[in-house]
């Protein structure tokens, strides 16, 4: 296969970027995105230029590390994918594909495709936890979870916070992340207990890190890699609403 | 021998931790705040170690190279974690799953240390329920187990096949809460560079800020290393690409013994490679083999499509050579039994090196849906990587790089050679031997950071209360960072033609042909000179472009692996002397007439820990032997 | 509820809450407005006097009116906000599949509807409330022929069946997306809902936007 590719060059996060262009002759269908970039990389080296930079690490999907857009589309034109999973055989031969970081204003670039997702570690120290000191714990069938939110729990749980919902949205919106992480805590009765403070602390943080509001587009549902959906950013308003009318 | 004493207190099996803990001494919560302790890494045990010291109130400060405390590798983990619950009223305990990870260890671990593992276990898992870990649960809401690894009770606690992901979560979850209390302070994007050693004592480290590249010095009053195994030394593994054995390697280098390097657990199920171009081999989690099949065909070369291929063509060599548990038998054995079967030629796939894991006996007795229910995320993932629906076709797998149970050693306070040095999880060697079961990583690992360290940390730490605030502008600290930058000016300064990535390949090469899944004398003797000539070669001929004071992530690569070229020889040292075979460590020359692995007890029933006596000159070997008081040593057989 | 508005979800519920508030309107308005195919005006007439002169619309009148400032202020300020949420622009964007071309572009069909509501309150509302238009007697009692005024208008400029239609249309598309997102922000929705309420919001919006077409389209062919 022969790709050309358009991909975003930036030194540092103070420089300014541009797009440059490669071409690849001898890529296979069965590489992986990264792949097809390392081989880039190893090319550029040999050239004596700088290699694209790009967060990667487990390349098996789970990390969330990795998150480049793609042709328009964070982690590309693939269902329930992250960039690492998707495979070149989802482009044709001849294909021009441009590679962009994720643009927002809360996750600012770093370097090329690298960004700083140091936002969502804030919102996440703001409440996204359940306040248990280690031994605390009493045995762990002493409070029983209906199968459902304990299933409910693990899919929202199963966020890997690589911002692709952000990415997607036209807002830069990082309600979907807080949605999740909202829905899985509430789901379980020690997570109740906290649950108003936590949804109002999470909230305001989303709001001081710039982050947009949510419209509703469902672009971040349909770019998940975990395919979280939309729905727990209704059970999100629900939650806030509820912790509001308390004050 | 003085180095090595491990300090496993006295008393019968089951109270030995208990005794211990009472005798280890505290540190006065007012105190506590003056103490600093640097944490280097940020998975199960990193985060656990962090978020409980923090909670005690001690003064943290942790590191990790991802971009996030959240995305280190544990997150990766798929299959389950052990508990000794014995929810499912099947007859376990503490000692059962003690002595299966003793037994599955082919018994070359410290008795004391398994049991204690075992005996934590209960409460790891009742901490992460408590922080909203979503275990797998059936309709009366109570928590449902799962038999796991070959094991003959449902002691594994589970969430799909993403265990690791979701423990890891709620892990950093209590990290989270700590660094927005204060008690912790995160440094992420930074890698670990060298160890400060004050007065013989480690007093900090040397960090590379791996976005602007600058040197920095961080000093506490003791240092704990969770910085994960080293499997990525043979280029193609199960772990992240990122992860290393630089931390290990630089305490090594000042002076820590590392024990067992050439333990290295090879797992059987992994996807096979797909093409030259291939990082990073992707694991399809062992709970597979509980409904699938392992197969390859009776013919050699036999190219049908599998559905073709009709039963009695077909060769279930595990079901054939071990039938009491089949497909279920332990890792290593089950990873070599692939490789003698692809090595005698019949191998399946475009490079004759896989064998079939079928699911359709399952698919046909317990339904489709049942089979999805239990392995609906793996198939998924399988079918995105290959293409191949396993709902249809068998899968194919392949032995992998997985698991390093060699790793720093430590005394029972989990303390290595160096005072205040301390290794946890996978960074240490101590509780799986010479082969670790399914389910036992995250188990270990988080009792290592939540009830372990935190209680012997703290008796070190009693010595230190009236220390102030360790300088970072000591000369120690000064020589160090000297010598950190030394070593990326001269790894920039090389200007060769070859890359990093291309001499890792080419050293996981001789590490996996030479001292993979088998091993042997002449092999392992042409490893050490071909991993001399390419050391050599890497100095003299690397290509790292861009600068130091930049984020350079060739940089980055080229320092690992510059490590990673040492640390090989120390495995193949380590498999030369070991002249047994024992759990994943497979020495040709110690086997039986039917190809199974014989153990030497006689000989070899010492855990051995090496020591660095210098730049190209061979590591000294210290002995700790294994005493074995409470159980009695068997062949491990699972015929 | 203190400081509730001050989050971006708090401004999100103020549009949910006015939006519901105008759909009501316009189910109202579009019941009114059908009888305009009915019979020769009468109907209408009534209906329209009724509605004028009952009290209780008398009260809603302004209120629905700081609704929809409302409603344009808060969307104008959240627009704003989101844009600035992302200060450098893809290159690219393609499709994902799911979100659909109104939920995306809700500012500018917002802006146009506006624009089109200048036409249409200038073309009736104004007249009506502040011009002298005919009156017509039913039974005795004396009431303003609106009737006569509205198929004036679409009887003899047919650019005004054009705008009214295109009017209708993008209202519809606006409400497509509007109406399931207004209860999805106010947290009603849930997994099965969302299928629900989108099925509503689309019977809705084509009721909504059709029924606005009918009324010029009848005109044009049938005056």
């Amino acid at each position: 296969m022969k790709i050309t590719l358009k991909i975003w060059r930036q030194k540092d996060a103070r420089s300014k970027g541009k797009f440059e262009t490669y071409k690849l002759d001898n890529v296979a269908p069965d590489m992986s995105f990264l792949e097809m970039l390392d081989s880039l990389n190893q090319q550029l080296i040999a050239e004596g230029k700088s290699p694209v930079a790009f967060d990667h690490d487990c390349r098996e999907g789970i990390c969330g590390s990795c998150g480049i857009y793609i042709n328009g589309r964070p982690h590309g034109n693939d269902r329930k994918v992250t960039t690492c999973e998707l495979r070149l055989r989802k482009f044709k031969d001849g294909d021009t594909i441009t590679v962009e970081p994720w643009r927002a204003r809360a996750f600012p670039v770093v370097k090329d495709l690298i960004v700083d997702r140091s936002a969502f570690d804030k919102i996440i120290q703001a409440g996204g936890y359940i306040s248990v000191n280690a031994g605390a714990a009493q045995d762990a069938n002493a409070i029983p979870v209906p199968k459902h939110n304990a299933d409910v729990a693990f899919d929202t749980a199963s966020c890997i916070g690589c911002g692709a919902c952000v990415a997607a949205c036209k807002n830069a919106s990082a309600m979907l992340f807080i949605a999740a992480k909202v829905t899985h805590l509430a789901q379980f009765p020690q997570g109740r207990i906290e649950a108003a403070e936590r949804v109002k602390r999470m909230i305001a943080k989303m709001d001081e890190l710039g982050f947009g509001s949510c419209t509703n587009t469902r672009a971040c549902e349909a770019e998940c890699p975990k395919g979280i959906s939309i729905s727990t950013i209704a059970k999100l308003n629900r939650e806030y609403f509820v912790a509001k009318l308390k004050d | 021998m003085s180095k090595l004493n491990a300090k496993i207190p006295e008393g019968p099996l089951a109270d030995k931790w208990t005794n211990h803990k009472a005798k280890l001494r505290l540190v006065n919560p007012a105190n506590r705040k003056k103490l600093d302790i640097i944490i280097v890494g940020t998975g199960l045990s990193g985060a656990s170690a962090a978020s409980t010291l923090g909670e005690l109130g001690y003064n943290v400060k942790v590191f990790c190279y991802q971009d996030s405390p959240r995305r280190a590798h544990s997150v990766a983990a798929q299959g389950g974690i052990n508990a000794t619950k014995n929810y499912k009223n099947d007859n376990d305990s503490v000692y059962r799953l003690f002595y299966d990870m003793l037994k599955g260890g082919d018994f070359r671990a410290r008795e004391a240390n398994v049991y204690r593992a075992a005996e934590v276990s209960n409460q790891v898992i009742d901490h992460y329920t408590a922080l909203g870990v979503p275990f797998a649960r059936d309709y009366g809401g109570l928590i449902e187990n799962r038999s796991f690894g070959g094991v003959q009770v449902s002691r594994t606690f589970y969430a799909k096949g993403q265990t690791g992901q979701q423990c890891l979560i709620g892990a950093y979850s209590a990290l989270s809460r700590q660094i927005a209390k204060g008690t912790v302070t995160m440094y992420p994007r930074r890698e670990m560079m060298d160890l400060v050693i004050v007065e013989g004592k480690a007093r900090g480290i040397i960090a590379r800020n791996l976005i602007t590249g600058e040197i920095e010095r961080h000093s506490a009053h003791a240092v704990i290393l969770a910085t994960g195994g080293y499997g990525t030394i043979y280029y193609l593994s199960t772990l992240a690409l990122n992860s290393n054995g630089s931390s290990a390697w630089r305490a090594f280098k000042q002076g820590a013994l590392f024990a067992n390097p050439s333990f290295v657990q090879i797992h059987p199920t992994s996807i096979p490679v797909l093409n030259d171009h291939q990082c990073k081999l992707t694991l399809m989690s062992e709970s597979l083999r509980n409904d699938g099949r392992v197969w390859v065909p009776k013919q050699k070369g036999d190219k049908r499509n599998p559905n073709d291929i009709p039963e009695d063509e077909r060769d279930y060599y595990l079901e054939r050579r071990y039938p009491a548990f089949g497909n279920l038998v332990p890792r290593d054995v089950a990873s070599r039994a692939a490789k003698e079967r692809c090595d005698a030629g019949y191998g399946v796939g475009p490079t004759g090196l896989s064998v079939y894991l079928d699911f359709r006996d399952a698919i046909n007795k317990k339904g489709r849906n049942a089979i999805e229910d239990n392995y609906g995320n793996l198939f998924e993932m399988y079918e995105k990587i290959t293409g191949e629906s396993p709902y249809e076709t068998p899968m194919r797998i392949y032995p992998a790089g997985h698991y390093t149970m060699g790793g720093l050693w430590v005394d029972y306070n989990l303390m290595t050679t160096i005072p205040g040095l301390f290794a946890i999880g996978e960074a240490n060697f101590s509780d799986h031997g010479a082969n670790r079961l399914g389910a036992s990583s995250l188990m270990q690992t988080s009792g290592d950071g939540y009830f372990i360290i935190p209680y012997t940390i703290a008796d070190y730490l009693a010595d230190d209360i009236r220390t102030p605030k360790i300088s970072v502008n000591s000369p120690e600290f000064e020589n160090a960072e000297n010598g950190v930058k030394e070593r990326i000016e001269k790894l920039l300064s090389i200007g060769g033609t070859e890359t990093a990535t291309s001499f890792h390949k080419r050293l996981g090469k001789i590490m996996w042909d030479y001292c993979g899944m088998v091993r042997n004398e002449e092999g392992l003797k042409k490893a050490l000179i071909q991993l001399d000539e390419l050391k050599e070669e890497f100095w003299k001929n690397l290509k790292v472009p861009d600068t130091a004071n930049e984020l350079n992530q060739e940089l980055e690569k080229a320092n690992r692996v510059a490590d990673f070229l040492e640390l090989g020889k120390l495995l193949v040292f380590d498999a030369l002397n070991r002249r047994e075979s024992c759990g994943a460590h497979f020495r040709e020359e110690s086997q039986t007439e039917n190809g199974e692995a014989k153990r030497d007890d006689e000989h070899f029933s010492y855990v051995a820990a090496w020591e660095f006596a210098g730049d190209g000159k061979e590591p000294i070997l210290h002995k700790e032997e294994l005493k074995f008081e409470f159980v009695k040593l068997q062949e491990r057989s699972y015929k | 509820m203190a400081g509730i508005f001050n989050s971006s979800i708090g401004k999100k519920l103020i549009m949910s809450i006015t939006g519901i508030f105008l759909m009501l309107f316009l189910a109202v308005h579009l019941s009114v407005n059908l009888t305009l195919l009915i019979g020769d005006g009468e109907t209408f007439n009534l209906a329209a006097h009724f509605m004028s002169t009952n009290p209780l619309i008398e009260i809603i009148e302004p209120i629905l009116a700081i609704g929809l400032v409302v409603h344009i202020i808060y969307a104008t300020y959240l627009t704003l906000q989101n844009r600035h949420a992302r200060p450098i622009k893809y290159s690219k964007s393609a499709a994902n599949g799911l979100s659909t071309w109104s939920s995306k572009n809700m500012y500018i069909l917002g802006t146009t509807i506006f624009l089109f509501m200048v036409i249409h309150l200038a073309n009736f509302f104004w007249k009506i409330k502040f011009g002298a238009i005919d009156t017509i007697t039913y039974n005795g009692n004396s009431i303003s022929d609106t009737y006569s005024l509205v198929s004036g208008l679409f009887v003899n400029y047919w650019i005004y069946d054009v705008i009214y239609i295109i009017g209708a249309i993008f209202l519809g598309l606006h409400l497509s997306h509007g109406f399931w997102a207004a209860f999805q922000t106010i947290g009603w929705n849930g997994t099965k809902w969302i299928k629900r309420l989108e099925i509503i919001a689309y019977v809705y919006a084509i009721i909504i936007g059709v029924g606005f077409s009918i009324i010029p389209l009848y005109f044009l062919i049938f005056k």
